[in-house]
């Protein structure tokens, strides 16, 4: 109710203020004019008490929904997170907000096959600090590539789009510039453990879900927590800025879903910065993906996850907006790369992932669906 | 020296007349017969202040020859001493601090840059070394060990030159915390490179910001301090000394007034004991001014061709070692810190290259505009050239990694032949050489300045004893014939 008020009084405050005229008929039409809007500041008072009211009522019914998805041990739909804000919107599923595939070139793949020379290339936003997913083994003895599931994937769709598996430029981004590179064109498609969900897809493109995840707790194994639950009351947790795992944790406070004294001031432009602040004892634990958590793990054998994945996270490839023929070429490599048992998604897991994560099963997204009309 | 005696210092008081050389006592309330003698018990009826019965005295003295001859003599002495004594303190605080301008605040500057140079140097080469993979090679690992070797040196030099808890000692102390941290860091760093995992790589950037973010600014602040102390230092060796001069005027122009006073009573042209007493002024004061212009004429070259010169010298390499590190990180990072100007997105660390190549570009002008002679003209021209030659290879370097073509990038910045390396380390070694060229430069000529200083407090106070002795036998000489 507050702030409703608040923005009445002063939307009223300003003509108040502008009362001293000059007299006659003008003055009181002033004074009319004033008198009218004195009325509209009522209205407007009444309108946001109404509001507000409104809000109260329905806030713990979405708030019901998010627990149901957040609830440890769930596994089930907690991919709302981070859209209560766009509830009315109606955004559900969002890894299900995505175009049907296709082959067809558009003036996006176009755009890119019409690039010269040196530059004739596929430009993709990755990572160069997850284990396994997108990095430069510093024992490449001078070669500078990068590798793991990730840049599998990106060298899939520069094989697709421009016919060489090679023609692609990696570009690193931190965790929170992976929406303003897609929209300021510094980059054709982001394919960097990015997370599908209502609140992206607002300002991006989404391909189908090619990997599933869900946040989870990282902490050395010596330490009290025990998972997404009151262990983690008084510690200090490290996640990545612009990450689902800070958007999350955010929210859960506010929920006041935490446990009391939880400090999440701590963030990073990359999660791997979190195992660094977690070893120097900066902090307690960190949050994030699981896939993430387990490569992070892989690089210290003294951290291990804690409790299971607390959220359902998808991975999908980001692309600008209006970019549709990209999406659906994405979504039929993504289909080909599923089926594709040789060299495909099942070999590029067996290759980077198997060795620090369990099953495959777990982590192969269902068969996609394709929900976005246009 | 024309100056009627009359009228001048120590008037006599009353009537007295200038008269013959025995001027018998007139009208003296107090018997003062024998001038100097013990005091003859005057029996006034209350008892006066020593201060007041001590003016009588003189008054009484005044009036008779031998009395005015002991004033002046005393008088003159004391001024002598006196001109000895502020030449000597004066001289002695100047040399003092061109002492301090040549041996401790301009080193101290020198160590302060050496100590952010060693830094951005050990930031730079552990920088390469992750660039060049988990296997270090032996050249980046050497600078490093030695940027780090030669940081911790100069903080202990620093540290034992500066005042207890003054800023400067808090930086250094600051300084200090931090460098075991940095290198700690590093070394976990490379440990886990060793092991393949890319947390090495996240380390080694927690390293470079806490160097870029804490330790170069706080070492950039120490060599600040230090370059104002050396200028305060030049402030307080190169005033003239005045009050000496106005001193030694007057001493003259005194000594000039008796030996007058003495001929216009006497026909006698010399005495020699003024005589010498005034030749030893004389000595002093034209040493004073003579040494003491040489000495600042010393100074002001050693500021102008050594200070300003070292000081450009100093911070062109210092721009030269961020732009290569800038140069470094643009890779390392690859695109992943982006800056936004003027509605056009640019690399962070690229747009810093650009800004330390400009400040080096300046920096190597004023130094070659200082550069007052070919043995120092020759270094900086032989920079130009290869910061000319930098940015050209830079720019290919860039296109290629524009292209996505990053190991061909990465080849042109750290490879061997035809890398932008090439031209960083002949930037830095003609920069050494032309630092090297300056310091000598500098010393020689503070030196030279010291030198002209030297002796001239102890000369000084030798000269005014000297001096004093004159006058007084002089005067004494004088006295004697009243006996």
């Amino acid at each position: 109710m507050r702030p409703g008020a608040d923005a009445a009084v002063r939307w009223e405050g300003v003509p108040v203020g502008a009362v001293p005229g000059k007299g006659g008929v003008r003055m009181r039409a002033q004074r009319l004019r004033t008198g009218l809007r004195g009325w509209g500041g009522v209205g407007a008072m009444a309108l946001a008490c109404a509001l507000a009211v409104l809000a109260a009522l329905l806030l713990p019914m979405v708030h019901s929904h998010g627990a149901d998805g957040a609830r440890p041990d769930d596994g089930g739909r907690g991919a709302a997170h981070g859209s209560r804000a766009r509830a009315a919107q109606e955004c559900t599923d969002p890894e299900k907000q995505t175009l049907a595939p296709s082959g067809d070139d558009g003036p996006t793949i176009d755009e890119i096959r019409s690039r010269k020379g040196g530059k004739r290339k596929l430009v993709v936003g990755v990572d160069q600090n997850s284990y396994r997913w997108g990095y430069r083994d510093p024992n490449s003895g001078g070669d500078a590539r990068l590798e793991g599931f990730d840049i599998d994937l990106a060298h899939r769709i520069a094989k697709d789009v421009l016919g060489d598996a090679d023609a692609v430029q990696f570009k690193a981004i931190p965790t929170d510039q992976r929406i303003p590179a897609i929209q300021d064109g510094r980059v054709d498609m982001v394919v960097r453990t990015m997370t599908i969900n209502c609140d992206r897809l607002q300002d991006v493109a989404f391909s189908a879900p090619y990997f599933r995840t869900g946040q989870q707790v990282l902490a050395p194994k010596s330490s009290k927590i025990t998972g997404y639950d009151r262990s983690l009351a008084g510690t200090e947790i490290c996640t990545a800025a612009g990450s689902t795992a800070l958007s999350t944790l955010e929210q859960d406070q506010k929920d006041g879903k935490l446990p009391e004294g939880v400090d999440l001031r701590t963030t990073v432009p990359n999660q791997l910065d979190c195992l660094v602040r977690l070893q120097l004892g900066e902090v307690d634990a960190v949050v994030t993906d699981g896939a993430l958590a387990a490569s992070q793990a892989a690089q210290d054998p003294t951290v291990e996850l804690k409790g299971d994945a607390f959220t359902t996270e998808y991975y999908g490839v980001a692309m600008k907006k209006d970019a549709d023929d990209l999406v659906r070429r994405v979504n039929r490599v993504l289909e080909q790369w599923r089926a594709d048992r040789a060299g495909g998604w099942q070999h590029s897991y067996d290759r980077w992932l198997s060795e620090t994560m369990d099953d495959a099963a777990k982590s192969l997204p269902p068969t996609p669906q394709y929900l976005r009309g246009s | 020296m024309t100056q009627p005696p009359r009228g001048s210092a120590a008037p006599p008081p009353g009537p007295a007349v200038p008269g013959p050389p025995a001027a018998p006592p007139r009208s003296a309330p107090v018997p003062a017969q024998r001038p100097g003698g013990a005091p003859a018990a005057p029996p006034p009826p209350r008892r006066r202040t020593a201060f007041a019965e001590g003016v009588d005295r003189l008054r009484a003295a005044a009036v008779t020859e031998p009395g005015r001859l002991r004033i002046i003599g005393a008088l003159l002495a004391v001024l002598v001493v006196a001109f000895g004594a502020v030449t000597a303190w004066q001289m002695n605080e100047r040399a003092a601090a061109a002492d301090d301008v040549l041996s401790r605040s301009q080193p101290l500057s020198s160590a302060a840059a050496g100590i952010y140079r060693s830094l951005a140097e050990a930031n730079t080469a552990a920088s390469s070394g992750f660039l060049a993979g988990g296997q270090e090679t032996e050249d980046s690992r050497t600078r490093y060990d030695k940027g780090i070797r030669a940081a911790a040196e100069g903080l202990v030099t620093a540290a034992a030159n500066s005042e207890p808890k003054s800023p400067a000692a808090r930086t250094i102390g600051e300084l200090n915390r931090l460098l075991p941290e940095y290198k700690g860091l590093v070394e976990r760093a490379r440990t886990y490179n060793r092991q393949g995992f890319p947390v090495g790589g996240a380390y080694l950037r927690y390293a470079n910001e806490k160097m870029q973010k804490e330790m170069l600014p706080a070492a950039e602040d120490l060599y600040t301090k230090e370059n104002q102390r050396l200028s305060a230092d030049y402030g307080d060796a190169e005033p003239y000394p005045w009050a000496a001069i106005a001193l030694g005027l007057v001493l003259l122009a005194a000594l000039a007034w008796a030996q007058h006073r003495h001929y216009r009573r006497t026909n006698r042209v010399l005495n020699h004991g003024l005589v010498a007493a005034t030749a030893a002024s004389a000595i002093v004061l034209v040493w004073l001014v003579v040494g003491h212009g040489v000495a600042r004429a010393h100074l002001t070259d050693s500021y102008e061709h050594g200070v300003r010169s070292l000081n450009a010298l100093n911070e062109a390499r210092i721009a030269s070692l961020k732009a290569r590190g800038n140069e470094n990180l643009t890779l390392v990072s690859r695109g992943a810190e982006t800056t936004k100007a003027d509605g056009r997105t640019y690399d962070s660390y690229d747009l810093a290259f650009g800004k330390n190549m400009d400040a080096l570009g300046t920096a190597l002008a004023e130094a070659g505009r200082l550069a007052d002679d070919k043995a120092g003209a020759q270094p900086v021209a032989a920079a130009n050239r290869d910061m000319t030659e930098w940015k050209k290879r830079h720019a290919s370097a860039r296109e290629q990694d524009e292209n996505g073509n990053y190991q061909q990038a990465l080849d042109l910045v750290i490879g061997g032949d035809g890398a932008t390396a090439e031209c960083f380390d002949g930037v830095d070694a003609a920069l050494a050489t032309a630092l090297g060229h300056e310091k000598a430069e500098f010393e020689r000529a503070a030196g030279d300045g010291l030198d002209a200083m030297g002796y001239l407090p102890q000369g000084a106070g030798v000269l005014a004893a000297l001096g004093a002795a004159g006058a007084l036998i002089g005067i004494g000489r004088r006295l004697s014939e009243y006996r």
